[in-house]
């Protein structure tokens, strides 16, 4: 204790010492250090920010003025959008459209199952049994034996391991993609791709990557490029999803991607690929199982194919088949199938009907080929009009040869087209989009749809009337 | 002792009749004791080591893997799925998952028949017996007014309209897809609603996931209520506008916001919102609470704010003539700037409609996604919203709609008056036929469902991810169909279950008296 004392004191005197030995300018600095300190100590802080606060009579003013803009803009009555063709009775072969009798060249109704007897004996006896709504989703009492008959008919049609089913067609594509693609996962999709397609992407906030409409070689140039990019970052490549999107048959053109060099690129580049067939299911292929069967594809080198079965199947909703592994995740994963109800029972009969039909006729399909052959053939030669699309596409474009200006005027010349078709009993339709809202717009178009339905007559009839229609308004 | 209830900031246990309210609104979200919440975590926590566990056992080849695995072809792609992203899936969800997805194979009225599902791989996989069980009770389907029935004079109308029209439509509303059944439709729920125009689509929730980001886009602002439906949350997040949330019903919460946005503006830049919509919904389907509508309305006229009220679950279940939570509160639909629905719960039917001013129709018919894009709805589903609208307008020369009503109200109000008394927790309102019993523990979910189908009565539960952590439930479906007979045999079940499983957990359950109810609450609550 009295050793520590010492020491203590001992310490005292020296730091004495050192204040008589230090030079004069030493001491004046460290006073003048510690007189800063201590000011800094004790005056005001103040904010960064030099606007102080509002008080609270100028943010009453600020509510007051604040206007916001109408909810919505206010349409022109002339907005060619606004007045929807009203069709009376069932839109089958003959429709009536406005009050007009006319022959339906503008229904998605391929394979004529609109009307048919059997179909809808299915549904009346479907409706007898659950009545009409499924009251819940799938999840809670809302699965019935009908839809697991129609998943159990949908996998072994496509010859895949299992299958889904949503209530809505346009809910199925921009369910599945966000199940599986995620923020910072990667996806290629075609710039023709439809607007569920878009939407899909959209929800699951991944990179999208467009490639020209069916040019391989800018799709490969993507890829490659993907591939430099991994190589810089292995740890992150090594998580990132890649995913391709395309259709079997293009709503927006009528073209087919060309699915085998898509497989080859999948290997060499190891990217997935998501094949939405809306229109070539029930429409292509030698017994309608889609695209892979047009071109010979072993199916489960397709990891998800998706459609809706409001074409062909002529009933509502979508379905996506593959292999269990893929598909049994959208189950929890699909927001379109966990959160809404599930498919009325009538319409799920009536697909497997519809389904019944396409297995029992395989020669359907041929037949529906030559017509569209026949029509694409009749089409041309249009003055002023061209046909887009392939032969055996049975959902055309016509298109204006030469644009007058602006796409307005496009507009209102291809409705006098088409309103020069209706008065003379053919029904037809402007191919219509959310101008604003869509990536690569696009150019008006006419849709012309063939069905099996349709007799060779009518076809004639249906072109002959389009040259007669074309020749006076567009010259 | 008492002291005059006020709207508290926690919203818990509140009861207001204040001046916007033509009539007590009661709303209970009791909270559990203390040792419920431990023993859930504690339940889940044990969960999560067994599933460690077995999946290290699955990894080391110790035991089978029963799932599906990816193409031997493929197997140097990137892997489709993380494994630690379906840790929840694999190893709790798949422990009790034969309680959800059960198939049925009747109509899904009151009662129905379900198909015998049996696993002989701990529910890695279902095989069907074949053998239904017929007649068990639903108290799960969204059957809230029974239109969901097969009787022959009820459905004579859709059948004539099916044998018409068949099943499809093939095209989009601006195309070829307006049918006059459309058209019929739309005018009807016009009516029905007291609006000037209305739209109808096909799917309930492609009606918002579509229409919202019609409606707003960038440099808009959402108010969204934290519990809202994912269709809500998907249109919002589609649309590109800035999203903020609000407290559940929580008034403060929601002005707060909203006089933030209008004073400091957009972030970073300050300039004003274009515009600034609420999102809320009529009933909250998995709370059971109702939209606290005369206050929101009054904030939505002081700011000049929009309202969009998605009436799913309460159109045709509230109200004195079914009309939903406008006419609950006793408002004009004119306060309200978009009004929205679906079809599904009350009319036994599928699809949604949008409905207001003419102008907001109008330009729904040319801007809305679903218009150009997606299918109209099909003619006999239209032809069965058309004859229960009737049904519940009187239009058929019946008084079978009213009745309907009135009996749905019993029901919910002798329902949840009895799972009171018995001393179950039940949130949201009293007058709201959705009924969430709270269950907690993880186990008890599979333990609830399981023993109430034993009992031949259908119960839908839910658990993580769709309620939080801790508030797992079981959500019961009124519905006017259900005779006396039916809810006692619930109940009783019930009551033997409560007390074989202890989900009894109310502190306040012996009175049945309501001010009796506030006293003791706000005793305990300081």
């Amino acid at each position: 204790m009295a050793a520590a004392g010492v020491g203590q004191q001992w310490v005292l005197v020296e730091m004495v010492q050192a204040l008589y030995e230090a030079p004069a300018y030493h001491l004046i600095l460290e006073g003048i250090l510690i007189l800063w300190i201590i000011r800094l100590l004790f005056s005001k802080t103040y904010k960064l920010q030099e606007r102080s606060d509002l008080t609270l009579k100028e943010k009453e003013e600020l509510i007051e003025e604040w206007q916001p803009e109408p909810l919505v803009p206010s349409v022109p009555k002339d907005h060619p959008a606004l007045n929807y063709n009203i069709v009376s009775g069932p839109p089958t072969h003959i429709i009536t459209v406005n009050g007009k009798e006319c022959i339906n060249f503008a229904s998605f109704n391929f394979l004529g199952l609109l009307n048919n007897e059997k179909v809808k004996t299915a549904a009346q006896a479907s409706l007898k049994k659950y009545g009409v709504g499924t009251c819940g989703p799938r999840g809670f009492y809302g699965t019935f034996d009908v839809h697991l008959e129609l998943e159990e008919r949908l996998a072994k049609f496509m010859r895949t391991e299992e299958a889904i089913i949503y209530s809505y067609g346009f809910a199925t594509i921009a369910s599945a993609i966000p199940a599986y693609s995620k923020r910072g996962d990667i996806v290629f999709v075609d710039e023709a791709a439809c607007f569920a397609i878009q939407k899909g992407l959209q929800a699951s906030r991944s990179n999208i990557k467009l490639f020209k409409h069916n040019d391989m070689a800018d799709l490969e140039r993507l890829l490659k490029e993907q591939e430099t990019e991994d190589q810089k970052n292995p740890r992150k490549a090594r998580v990132t999803r890649r995913f391709i999107v395309v259709e079997g048959l293009y709503m927006n053109t009528g073209d087919i991607c060309p699915l085998p060099e898509l497989i080859k690129l999948k290997y060499k580049y190891k990217v997935r690929i998501f094949l939405e067939e809306s229109l070539s299911f029930g429409v292509l292929g030698e017994h309608g199982r889609g695209i892979t069967e047009h071109f010979g594809i072993n199916i489960d080198d397709i990891d998800l194919i998706s459609a809706n079965m409001e074409n062909s199947l002529a009933s509502i909703g979508g379905f996506c088949c593959g292999r269990s592994f893929i598909i049994d995740h959208q189950r929890l994963s699909g927001q379109g199938y966990c959160f809404s109800a599930s498919l009325p029972p009538l319409l799920a009969a009536a697909a497997i009907e519809a389904l019944n039909i396409m297995e029992d006729n395989p020669d359907i399909f041929q037949t529906l080929r030559t017509k569209c052959e026949r029509m694409h053939k009749d089409l041309q030669g249009i003055s002023g009009l061209k046909v887009v699309g392939e032969s055996f596409s049975p959902a055309l474009h016509l298109q204006l040869e030469e644009s007058c200006g602006s796409r307005e005027n496009d507009v209102k010349l291809l409705k006098r087209v088409v309103d020069y078709c209706m008065n003379s009993g053919i029904a037809l339709t402007q191919a219509r989009y959310l101008e604003k809202e869509e990536k690569c717009l696009p150019p008006p178009s006419i849709r012309v749809v063939i069905t099996v339905e349709q007799t060779e007559q009518e076809l004639d009839k249906a072109a002959s009337l389009l040259k007669e229609a074309a020749q006076s308004v567009l010259n | 002792m008492v002291t005059a209830t006020k709207l508290s900031n926690n919203q818990k246990n509140g009861v207001s009749n204040g001046t916007p309210y033509k009539k007590t609104f009661i709303e209970h979200f009791e909270q559990a004791p203390m040792y419920v919440a431990v023993f859930t975590f504690v339940g889940f926590a044990v969960g999560t080591i067994f599933g460690y566990l077995r999946d290290f056992m699955r990894a080391w080849g110790l035991e089978k893997r029963n799932i599906a695995t990816e193409r031997a072809q493929q197997k140097d792609f990137v892997p489709l799925y993380q494994d630690f992203e379906n840790f929840y899936t694999r190893n709790l969800y798949l422990r009790i998952r034969d309680n959800w997805n059960r198939p049925i194979c009747s109509v899904p009225g009151p009662q129905f028949d379900l198909m015998e599902r049996v696993t002989d791989d701990y529910n890695w996989t279902f095989r069907f017996t074949g053998r239904t069980i017929k007649n068990v009770i639903n108290m799960g389907s969204y059957n809230y007014l029974g239109f969901a029935e097969t009787d022959v004079n009820a459905l004579k109308t859709v059948t004539i309209e099916l044998e018409k029209y068949g099943t499809g439509v093939c095209s989009t509303r601006q195309e070829m897809g307006t049918l006059d059944k459309h058209v019929e439709l739309e005018k009807l729920v016009a009516t029905f609603l007291g609006v000037e125009d209305a739209m109808v689509f096909g799917m309930g929730f492609a009606t918002n996931s579509m229409n919202i980001p019609a409606l707003v886009g960038k440099g808009c602002l959402i108010l969204s209520d934290e519990l809202n439906h994912t269709s809500l949350v998907l249109g919002a997040r589609l649309s590109g506008a800035t999203i903020r949330i609000f407290k559940h019903n929580n008034m403060q919460s929601l002005e707060k916001l909203l006089r933030d946005a209008i004073i400091y503006g957009q972030p970073r830049t300050h300039r004003a919102w274009r515009k600034i919509i609420i999102l809320v919904e009529g009933i909250y389907s998995m709370e059971g609470s109702i939209v606290r509508l005369p206050e929101i309305v009054s904030l939505k006229n002081k700011y000049k704010a929009y309202l969009y009220l998605d009436e799913a679950h309460s159109i045709g279940a509230v109200g004195a003539t079914g009309r939903g939570v406008v006419e609950y509160f006793g408002m004009s639909p004119d306060d309200i700037d978009v009004l929205m629905g679906t079809f599904t719960k009350s009319f036994g039917a599928a699809g949604g409609y949008i409905a207001g001013k003419k102008g907001l129709v109008d330009f729904l018919r040319t801007h809305s996604h679903s218009a150009v894009y997606a299918t109209s709805m099909c003619p006999p589903v239209a032809e069965q919203i058309i004859r229960a609208m009737k049904c519940l307008m009187g239009l058929d020369g019946t008084t079978q709609g009213l009745q309907r009503v009135r009996q749905l109200e019993k029901n919910t109000r002798y329902f949840r008056r009895k799972l009171h008394e018995m001393g179950f927790i039940i949130y949201g309102n009293d007058d709201s036929p959705v009924v969430p019993l709270l269950l907690y523990m993880p186990g008890k979910i599979g333990a609830f469902a399981r023993r109430m189908l034993e009992r031949n009565i259908g119960v839908v539960v839910v658990g993580f991810p769709a309620t939080p952590i801790t508030e797992s439930r079981a959500r019961f479906c009124v519905s006017a169909a259900h005779t006396r007979e039916m809810l006692d045999t619930v109940l009783n079940a019930l009551d033997e279950l409560g007390d074989f499983l202890h989900l009894k957990y109310s502190r306040y359950s012996k009175s049945a008296h309501p001010e009796l109810y506030e006293e003791s609450r706000l005793e305990l609550e300081d």
